[in-house]
């Protein structure tokens, strides 16, 4: 098999592949496409705890519009939300590395889409809930706080770890703008050596799956533990 | 930014207005060429995932496995630039007389969204009772006979909308295909940007657009679980 012999592209290149230049240089590769993945996952995620909060107010002119801001974020595509933040965020700040525009750009995305797991998972916990622990003289914040949403966090992990594997394969919309993650390596790669591309492509997505795969599988165990917690 | 002269007639009328427009056809042959593509292959694979031979069954598993826990951009890119060495050359000289960019990107989104389908599709059967299977059986139908007379009927009915709403997924990923070319909705806008300079006001009409098509599409599957599925439930 030619094929075989063609992965040597990949052993020539193994260390540009996972972490770019770095020590010598910038991070790039798999370092840097889970660095993106990890920072904006930290960031999203009290982004939409925020913005699920604000989306399940009491308040209608604060819910609204927050409702309206997900709704917005999530009717559109991930590369709209890039190329937007790409083009305001210079006019506004002056000049931003592409590496911050794609984490501000992957963030409020994410934010939008884990607004809708807190939503769910607040809503989960039901009312009656809500409505013991006002009644015994705790305010409406203090009951989110100290009752509800210690339960439902719990029950919400197993879909933030999903979050976090579209997140691991939403950075490689990072190429579009130049950053140097694993997808824009590949291509770089692919560039320079011209001959491989299935070759190249093939490994990037299993590397993609690898990563990818782990944490499916951990979510799905967070998910049955979770589920023979509840049933004890 | 406070010099910034916003000018909304360019992307209203004349050649950008065109440029979008032509940029929506592509987005909307894209998603709805994919759409009907990936219900197919979602199909196949629902049934192969669910079948009493395992082999089958793992091969389904695998391809389901790989296909969603890898970026799409990436399967876009495979086909794009690494297709040639595997497809028979044929099918690739068939495809280069076609659009090779289009064809490339129809067939890495009708893979990628033919997984989400076919688990759609699953849970759709799995939430009918285990007893209509049986029925079917002891009644002679054979396997495939009765997912195809009695269970998929009942499932595709559910799961119309998530299917629905994987089309709306699909409009958004069609995106990417301006990666390689594809002179989509995304890649217009782009276009006008760099042409204009009014980047401002392109992207704008794009964003709306993208929000017109997910809230008409949003509207069609309430209105779906309003009447269709709650009629059905009642009776």
């Amino acid at each position: 098999m030619s094929i075989l012999s063609n992965f040597q592209v990949i052993a020539d290149n193994f260390t540009y592949f996972m972490i770019g230049r770095w020590p010598a240089g910038p991070l790039g590769g798999v370092g840097l496409t889970l660095y993106l993945a990890v920072v904006s996952c930290i960031l999203s995620f009290f982004g939409g705890l925020i913005l699920g909060l604000l989306s399940v107010s009491r308040h209608r002119w604060i819910s609204w519009p927050s409702m309206l801001f997900i709704n917005t974020v999530r009717g559109v595509p991930l590369l709209m939300v890039i190329f937007w933040m790409y083009f305001l965020l210079p006019a506004l700040f002056g000049k931003v590395p592409e590496s911050q525009t794609v984490i501000m750009a992957l963030t409020l995305f994410t934010s939008a889409y884990m607004s809708q797991i807190v939503r769910a998972g607040i809503e989960g916990i039901g009312t009656g809930q809500m409505e013991a622990a006002v009644s015994t003289g705790l305010k409406h914040w203090q009951a989110m706080y100290y009752i509800i949403l210690p339960q439902g966090l719990r029950n919400m992990i197993p879909s933030f770890v999903n979050q976090f594997v579209s997140l691991i394969k939403d950075t490689s919309l990072a190429f579009i703008v130049g950053v140097s993650e694993l997808t824009h390596v590949g291509t770089q790669i692919n560039n320079r050596t011209m001959a491989f591309p299935t070759e190249i492509f093939f490994f990037i997505a299993v590397v993609y799956f690898i990563l990818c795969f782990a944490f499916t599988s951990l979510s799905r165990w967070l998910e049955q533990r979770l589920a023979w917690r509840k049933a004890i | 930014m406070l010099s910034y002269q916003f000018d909304w007639s360019i992307i209203l009328s004349g050649k950008y207005f065109e440029w979008l427009l032509s940029g929506l056809k592509v987005t909307l042959q894209l998603s709805l060429a994919g759409i009907i593509l990936s219900f197919l292959l979602g199909l196949i694979v629902a049934v192969m995932r669910m079948s009493h031979f395992s082999p089958i069954r793992w091969a389904a598993w695998a391809f389901l496995e790989f296909t969603r826990n890898t970026p799409l951009l990436v399967q876009i890119f495979f086909w794009y630039f690494g297709s040639y060495k595997f497809l028979p050359t044929a099918v690739n000289d068939w495809l280069n007389a076609q659009s090779f960019e289009f064809a490339a990107a129809l067939i890495a989104l009708t893979i990628y969204t033919s997984a989400f389908i076919a688990e759609d599709i699953r849970s759709g059967v799995l939430s009918i009772p285990k007893e209509q299977m049986e029925a079917a059986r002891s009644a002679g139908f054979s396997y495939l006979r009765s997912m195809q007379y009695i269970i998929l009927p009942q499932a595709v009915r559910i799961t119309v909308p998530p299917l629905v709403n994987q089309f709306l997924n699909l409009a958004k990923n069609s995106s990417l295909a301006m990666t390689i070319g594809v002179m989509e909705l995304t890649y217009q806008a782009r276009q006008v940007e760099s042409y204009t300079f009014k980047g401002f006001e392109a992207f704008t009409a794009a964003t709306v657009v993208y929000l017109a098509i997910s809230i008409i599409i949003t509207f069609l599957v309430h209105q779906y679980n309003e009447r269709v599925l709650k009629l059905h439930k009642a009776a």
